[in-house]
């Protein structure tokens, strides 16, 4: 498997590109001694205008560089978290929907519909605007728009491992039926799970930003997506304010992209074989 | 310093046949932001509809710059020896828009049954008013009950416009249907208001004042956007840009364009104050010391200059410095972090953590916030920002939850109209963010701030105000920030626009365009 993932260049450029925004989320503070609110320079400094703040200052005159290393942190831990919550949400649910059929199933289903109506970004607006926006919150909201699909690809594929002979033969050696579930169903359904995290960690970074943007997110932990949102009133006279977290939100979300897809493809033999050979 | 001149005013109308210079004809485009509620001056005050009502509507008096009043529904009055008998010598000859005429039962009837029943902030004056007669149809007289200094201050348009007693008289006021067409005395008449594009005011034909106003009309339009409100200037749509309609950033770019003027007068009636409530209640902030290291603690020059963009002054205590009685004889917080440190050091504070709300109008609030945040956090105050939007400022600042929170208010012109609610204790009241709301007690001071505004010589008023000032900046009850300047962006074609200290409220009735 790791060999197929290997071959797909579009993959390990994606791996690479993650590890580095990793890094420099995880050494940002030894990088940028300066908190990233503390107010260095003369305002509005264009890139390479100084020494020491390749891009540049923002609207107080905070360095750009060490916000951009700083909002790595808030956007990774936000995208991760979220998709850990949402997965632990929508995995028990979809898997219980799928094993056990019937009445559960329906209930289930009804319920992840009820989620599913409701457009995803409005209802997480709608949730952080209601807590008010705090880290916890914002994960939160995002984790409770995104689980529903995870809830039905699990569904899909319980159901259709659950027929499978080895299900059967399990039954027959007397194993109670949760077990089976957890020992022979679940991990027979791990990988679509993990490609599809891997892009709703995307997705949860993109909402974070957004929600940042429109002025919903934590004012005191420095993220991508508030940096945009403070910078588009001054898009006109000063570009960099908002070009290089755009940048970064278009890297780290292309970089999720490309190793879901490489994950897909070398988890999924039947696929990746047409593509490939 | 300044001192309100109070003495017996006699002025002959200032109106003498227009200068050659001035061109009559032309129209304006001025930005209102946002949308006014009603045009009906009687029954809302807030900006916007101050803005555009101010055309339509009149009061007695008018302010110029330096806060004197001056003639205008009014042409001349008397203030009794005693400051208990105010006498008001109507201009002859004034029509409402409708053709009736304007008289002193007008006047009776605005300032003593409509307005007190709608106008709060006049009412509270008018509780010194015994009684509001008219001896003859060009004549009013106000009585008071005892001294109150800043009431000669109260006739301005916006906190005493006239209304037509024809109209009102016996109707509810609130849904009287000809809210919608509202009818004053002033230069300009109301045509069409096209609800989220413009409102349409037409010069008044028979205003009694002749040659003015020179404009035949003027556009109010409303643009809910500040980018598009500063494009809609540089493309030439809009030629008045009012202050606070534009971000501040926007304001070198478009002040550099060219045949652009711009102005930081017009509002110095309203003097608005900005500040941080400090809870004087609990947590750190009911320590004084830890008040004073917030003050000393601020690089508010900083302030002005970054986040306003060099707008504004830096506050020095309660009173604006454009607003009457002010006093600069106080403590003077200079930025001064070791000193900050050291106050925090002898309170012993521990690093609990203080929440700080600001106010949510834009990215303007929002850095201002952030970069204060930064001050205080380098003195080692442990500060978080709340997140919040108008309905929640509202709220947390009124019911008093909040350790520090932003506010800005307007001054009035007199500490007595406009400071002291801020600062006396029986304005300790839960459900308003307008009174004390950080609950601050002084009852020695409160002594002064009322025996203050019940003086009538205007030189023993700025003794007790001095006094008091002095006291009340010691003692940091809220966190002094910016006397905010708010300025005002036109094409320089345009001319004697902002003549008095409310500015463009009452602006185009003597501007005019140079062709």
């Amino acid at each position: 498997m790791w060999k197929r993932f290997r071959s797909n260049i579009g993959a390990v450029i994606g791996v690479v590109l993650l590890v580095l925004v990793i890094a420099i989320a995880i050494f940002a503070p030894l990088i940028f001694a300066n908190s990233p609110w503390q107010m260095v320079q003369r305002p509005f400094l264009a890139p390479f205008a100084m020494d020491g703040l390749p891009l540049g200052t923002d609207t107080l005159g905070r360095d750009v560089a060490a916000q951009l290393a700083y909002g790595a942190r808030v956007s990774l831990l936000v995208g991760l978290v979220s998709t850990l919550v949402a997965l632990l949400i929508g995995v028990p649910l979809g898997a219980l929907a799928g094993f056990y059929g019937g009445y559960v199933d329906e209930g289930a289903m009804r319920f992840t519909e009820f989620f599913q109506t409701i457009p995803n970004f409005a209802l997480a607006i709608v949730l952080v605007a209601i807590f008010e926006p705090t880290l916890a919150s914002i994960t939160l909201a995002i984790a409770i728009v995104s689980w529903p699909p995870v809830a039905r690809l699990v569904r899909a594929e319980v159901m259709s491992v659950r027929k499978r002979e080895f299900v059967d033969a399990a039954t027959l050696a007397g194993l109670s039926k949760p077990r089976i579930l957890v020992r022979q169903v679940l991990p027979n359904t791990v990988s679509p799970i993990i490609v599809m995290a891997s892009l709703m960690v995307a997705t949860a970074i993109l909402l974070e930003s957004s929600l940042s943007f429109l002025g919903l997110g934590d004012p005191n932990a420095m993220s991508w997506g508030y940096m945009i949102g403070a910078a588009r009133t001054v898009i006109r006279s000063s570009w960099w304010l908002s070009f290089f977290p755009g940048v970064a939100i278009i890297i780290t979300v292309l970089a999720l992209n490309l190793i879901g897809e490489g994950l897909n493809d070398a988890l999924n033999p039947h696929l990746s074989r047409k593509g490939k050979a | 310093m300044k001192h309100l001149k109070a003495t017996t005013f006699l002025i002959a109308a200032a109106l003498a046949a227009p200068l050659a210079a001035q061109e009559a004809g032309g129209r304006l485009d001025i930005v209102v932001q946002p949308e006014p509620p009603s045009l009906m001056l009687g029954l809302v005050q807030n900006g916007p509809t101050q803005l555009v009502a101010g055309d339509i509507y009149e009061g007695l008096l008018q302010y110029n710059t330096d806060l004197d009043p001056q003639p205008l529904l009014a042409e001349s009055w008397e203030i009794s020896e005693d400051g208990l008998t105010y006498t008001f010598h109507l201009r002859d000859g004034v029509t409402w828009h409708d053709g009736e005429p304007f008289t002193a039962d007008d006047v009776v009837f605005s300032a003593d049954v409509f307005l007190r029943e709608t106008h709060a902030r006049l009412r509270s004056s008018l509780a010194y008013v015994e009684s509001i007669t008219a001896p003859d149809p060009l004549t009013v007289v106000f009585q008071l009950k005892e001294p109150f200094g800043p009431f000669i201050s109260v006739f301005e348009t916006g906190t005493m416009p006239m209304v037509p007693k024809h109209i009102y008289e016996g109707t509810d006021f609130a849904t009287n249907e000809m809210n919608a067409t509202p009818i004053g005395t002033g230069p300009f008449k109301f045509e069409a208001w096209e609800k989220g594009s413009f409102i349409h005011l037409v010069k008044n034909e028979d205003y009694y004042v002749d040659g003015l106003p020179y404009l035949d009309e003027v556009y109010y339009r409303v643009i809910p956007d500040a980018a598009s409100r500063a494009v809609a200037f540089e493309t030439g749509e809009v030629d008045v840009l009012p202050g606070g309609s534009v971000e501040n950033w926007d304001v070198p770019r478009l002040t550099e364009m060219e045949g652009v003027c711009s102005t930081g007068s017009g509002w110095e009636f309203f003097a608005p104050h900005a500040w941080m409530w400090l809870n004087n209640r609990e947590g750190p902030t009911s320590d004084v010391r830890f008040r004073q290291a917030v003050m000393y603690a601020m690089d508010r020059n900083f302030q002005r200059d970054v986040v306003w963009n060099g707008f504004g002054t830096v506050a020095t205590g309660p009173v604006s410095s454009k607003t009457n009685f002010y006093s600069d004889d106080v403590t003077i917080y200079d930025y001064n972090p070791d000193k900050a440190k050291e106050l925090l050091e002898e309170m012993g504070y521990d690093g609990e953590a203080v929440r700080l709300l600001p106010l949510p109008y834009g990215e303007t609030w929002q850095r201002w916030a952030e970069a204060i945040r930064q001050n205080l956090t380098e003195v080692g105050i442990n500060v978080e920002i709340d997140s919040t939007d108008v309905a929640g400022w509202n709220e947390k600042t009124s019911q008093w939850d909040y350790d520090m929170a932003f506010t800005y208010l307007y001054q009035y012109g007199d500490p007595a109209l406009g400071v002291s609610r801020n600062y006396t204790s029986d304005q300790i009241s839960k459900g308003s963010p307008w009174n004390n709301v950080e609950g601050y007690e002084n009852p020695e001071l409160d002594e002064k701030w009322f025996s203050a505004a019940t003086m009538i010589s205007p030189e023993d008023r700025q003794t007790a105000y001095n006094e008091i000032q002095k006291e009340i900046v010691d003692d940091v009850p809220v966190a002094w920030l910016l006397e905010l300047e708010f300025p005002t962006i036109y094409r320089c074609d345009i001319k004697d626009l902002v003549t008095t200290g409310i500015g463009v409220n009452d602006g185009p009735r003597n501007a005019w365009i140079e062709k």
